[in-house]
């Protein structure tokens, strides 16, 4: 496979050809924020948090999904980008409610996370506080729509790695949801095979664990990755 | 089918034609206003008079459709408004020197004359339910002669040197786009075309594939003929039943006489086509939402590229053009490259087809060639403001922006609308008086986009959601000029940060409204008093 070699931040990296300029970064260590790319599963571009300055492309590139090509030169931590990341965030913020100091994911959180790195100190926006439903009826799992930041991490690994399908998108803009099967409650799912794929893959605590409580709830993400690569890599 | 045989046709239509037509409006917008009715009693006033040289023929939209329904009586080209299916008799005792009771147009206004018509050709003339209606004015000769005499690379090098651009909104140069999908390699390509024409105040696809929908249908066979496709869709709104049912009719129609299916004109190229409707969802004329639907996945779209034209329907290469586009592809292959190329402006070859409305005396479809500037088009053509003065026009739908009544003499072409803040789009003209406050021009679009949003990336969902919240509080007179300063970067970054065209061009109605009537929003600040600003409303 042939190598390319292309320039992030200044400082010369080379790729394998058909790599995204989100691996490619990774690999020589420059961060690049994320949140709906979750490593085993494919990437859609939504998040924008990983947009990326390319030069002599008017556009704003989103690294995930963007491959690397021969001597192009990437800017990933311009003053624009800070400033557009950090809206962003914020705008996730002030979308639903997201209480961290009740929350199982408190502390192991990549939004939380990602408002530390972008330095977000206040939000900016007000706060719509939607009224947003909690589905409990699962007797392990649950989910709670206030936290939900609308990634589809869990639709994608679902669909993707266990083969489900259970999990989807209904309605659109902000009265967009994630469902399970045909919107009924996630306890009455036909399809869910309870394997707790949704729950590793999702970056806040929309998605936890019954029985955990504030800031108790860790997962190890790199199972699914771990998973994938087992499943790919058998002979 | 063979040449004699569609000249056949075309002979024995034409020899069926009476002496005196009396061509009565059945598109949407006159159909509303009682046109089917009034078409039966002109029927039934003609049989009555007894009198063999009239014939009453359904036609497709005659332009001026907010005087409908119209009806005109050919040769002699008299225009009526307005009319009643009580008028009908009156119209048919006119032909014989009697007086007609509804009020008469005036086929000689600019709103006609300074039209070029090139899409429209057959609009208002041929009955959009017949194909041999279209045969005798001339159709499918364009796709016979295109299989028969050109290789597909002639016909892209035609469309390209004619300077087609697309008239879906962004101007993507379509000789272009036609050879990346020919040159794309795919056991299977298609071709589809995209009628979900959403904009508020937009209606000229609804309108060409009403009143002319095998123009559509040809112009899309060509171009699966030079792409090397054998497939088509068009992909039009469920809002829109008259042309679904219309297009219905003419594919069978196509299909019956051997201009769709296997092997068309005897030669060795097969293409059908198959309507797929869409769902309500206005994301759906994005064209990867568009494809995901087609698909019958969710309508949402994904990162490009892969561009269809590489990667598409099923990924395999696909062809996207709007109606507009296809319906221009018939003169072109007909007239030649340098005939399109003459007309219109330097960079923006031919005509483009507008959805006149809002606060202006002749509401309804117009064709202009390129390069006409807004003011011939408000003021001449469309009469100007009936009580005050035109304040702004708005082209482009909820992706567009305001021109304000200054720049009127800003030519029609991609570059110079694009150079104001504004964009061609598909053809949407809202004109806006004096007594209309642009805020609220500005919310209400952005209350569009933000309802549209499918939700897939968060500028776009969350973005359009908070532009609407602090547009609300300006309008309320709770804002401050810092929360004006905020509404102005959060646009910033919807429009530089979004997925797709609908939240990359959610915040233009905002932006140029601000930009060109900024003291209408400073006058509604909490703060007024401060910035030294005190408008009082």
């Amino acid at each position: 496979m042939a190598a390319r070699t292309f320039t992030i931040d200044g400082q010369l990296i080379s790729a394998r050809e058909g790599e995204t300029i989100l691996q490619a970064a990774r690999d020589h260590g420059i961060f690049i924020p994320t949140l709906c790319h979750l490593d085993g599963v494919s990437s859609v571009g939504a998040c924008r948090l990983c947009l990326v300055e390319i030069e002599g492309s008017r556009m704003l590139r989103p690294a995930c999904v963007t491959p690397v090509v021969e001597e192009m030169v990437v800017r990933t931590d311009t003053a624009r980008l800070r400033e557009y990341r950090r809206m962003i965030v914020e705008l996730l913020f002030a979308e639903r409610n997201h209480v961290c100091a009740v929350c199982v994911a408190n502390g192991h959180c990549e939004l939380q996370d990602l408002a530390v790195t972008v330095g977000m100190d206040h939000v900016r926006f007000d706060y719509t506080f939607p009224y947003c439903e909690v589905d409990i009826s699962h007797p392990l799992f649950g989910i709670d729509h206030n936290r939900c930041v609308l990634c589809t991490r869990c639709v994608r690994v679902c669909d993707e790695v266990e083969g489900v399908h259970t999990w989807d998108v209904a309605g659109r803009g902000t009265d967009a949801r994630v469902i399970t099967d045909m919107r009924q409650p996630w306890g009455e799912s036909h399809s869910c095979t309870s394997c707790g794929k949704c729950v590793l893959a999702c970056p806040t605590g929309a998605i936890f664990r019954r029985g955990a409580t504030v800031g108790e709830m860790e997962r190890d993400r790199n199972k699914i990755a771990y998973i994938v690569a087992a499943r790919d890599q058998r002979w | 089918m063979d040449l004699n045989e569609l000249l056949a046709i075309a002979e024995h239509e034409n020899a069926m034609r009476r002496s005196i037509c009396i061509r009565c409006c059945t598109a949407l917008g006159c159909q509303s206003a009682g046109s089917l009715s009034l078409k039966q009693r002109l029927e039934e006033a003609v049989a009555e008079v007894d009198r063999t040289d009239i014939e009453v023929m359904g036609v497709g939209c005659m332009g001026l459709c907010g005087h409908g329904p119209l009806v005109r009586v050919d040769p002699e080209g008299t225009l009526y408004e307005r009319v009643r299916a009580a008028d009908a008799s009156s119209i048919v005792a006119a032909l014989d020197g009697g007086e007609a009771t509804a009020p008469k147009g005036d086929p000689h206004h600019p709103f006609f004359t300074l039209q070029k018509r090139i899409v429209l050709e057959n609009s208002g003339i041929i009955d959009p339910e017949r194909i041999e209606s279209y045969i005798a004015a001339g159709g499918y000769q364009a796709l016979y002669h295109a299989l028969h005499e050109m290789t597909p690379a002639e016909v892209i090098d035609v469309v390209t040197r004619s300077g087609l651009r697309g008239r879906g909104g962004a101007g993507y140069p379509t000789g272009l786009k036609w050879a990346t999908v020919a040159k794309s390699h795919g056991d299977r390509k298609y071709v589809v075309c995209n009628a979900d024409e959403g904009d508020p105040g937009a209606f000229m696809d609804r309108s060409i594939i009403e009143s002319d929908p095998h123009k559509v249908l040809e112009g899309m066979a060509i171009a699966a003929y030079a792409v090397g496709a054998d497939q088509g869709y068009v992909y039009v709104r469920a809002e829109y039943p008259l042309a679904i049912q219309r297009l219905q009719r003419a594919i069978a129609q196509a299909r019956r006489h051997g201009l769709l299916g296997a092997q068309i004109f005897d030669s060795g190229f097969t293409f059908r086509i198959d309507i797929r409707v869409g769902a309500g969802a206005f994301v759906c004329g994005e064209e990867t939402a568009l494809m995901a639907s087609i698909e019958g996945r969710r309508g949402q779209p994904r990162p490009r590229p892969p561009y269809p034209a590489e990667s598409g329907l099923w990924g395999r290469p696909t062809l996207i053009n709007n109606v507009e586009t296809f319906a221009n592809i018939p003169p072109i292959i007909r007239n030649g490259a340098e005939w399109f190329a003459s007309i219109g402006a330097e960079t923006s070859k031919g005509t483009k087809v507008f959805a006149l409305t809002g606060k202006i005396r002749h509401t309804g479809l117009i064709e202009v060639p390129m390069g006409v500037t807004l003011r011939q088009i408000v003021e001449e053509m469309g009469g100007g403001v009936p009580n005050g003065r035109v304040k702004a026009v708005q082209t482009g739908g909820p992706s567009g922006g305001c021109i304000p009544a200054t720049l009127l003499d800003t030519p029609v072409d991609y570059e110079s609308l694009q150079r104001v803040g504004s964009i061609m789009g598909s053809g949407g003209m809202v004109v806006m008086d004096d007594a209309t406050n642009m805020v609220d021009v500005a919310r209400f679009y952005v209350e569009f986009c933000k309802d549209e949003s499918c939700g897939k990336c968060i500028p776009c969902r969350a973005g359009t959601a908070q532009m609407l919240h602090m547009l609300d509080l300006i309008r309320a007179g709770r804002a401050t000029a810092a929360d004006l300063d905020q509404l102005e970067q959060l646009c910033m970054m919807v429009k530089e940060t979004s997925l797709c065209g609908l939240g990359q061009s959610a915040p233009n109605p905002v932006l140029s409204t601000m930009r060109y009537f900024r003291e209408e929003y400073e006058a509604l600040l909490a703060d007024r008093g401060s910035a030294g600003e005190t408008m009082d409303r």
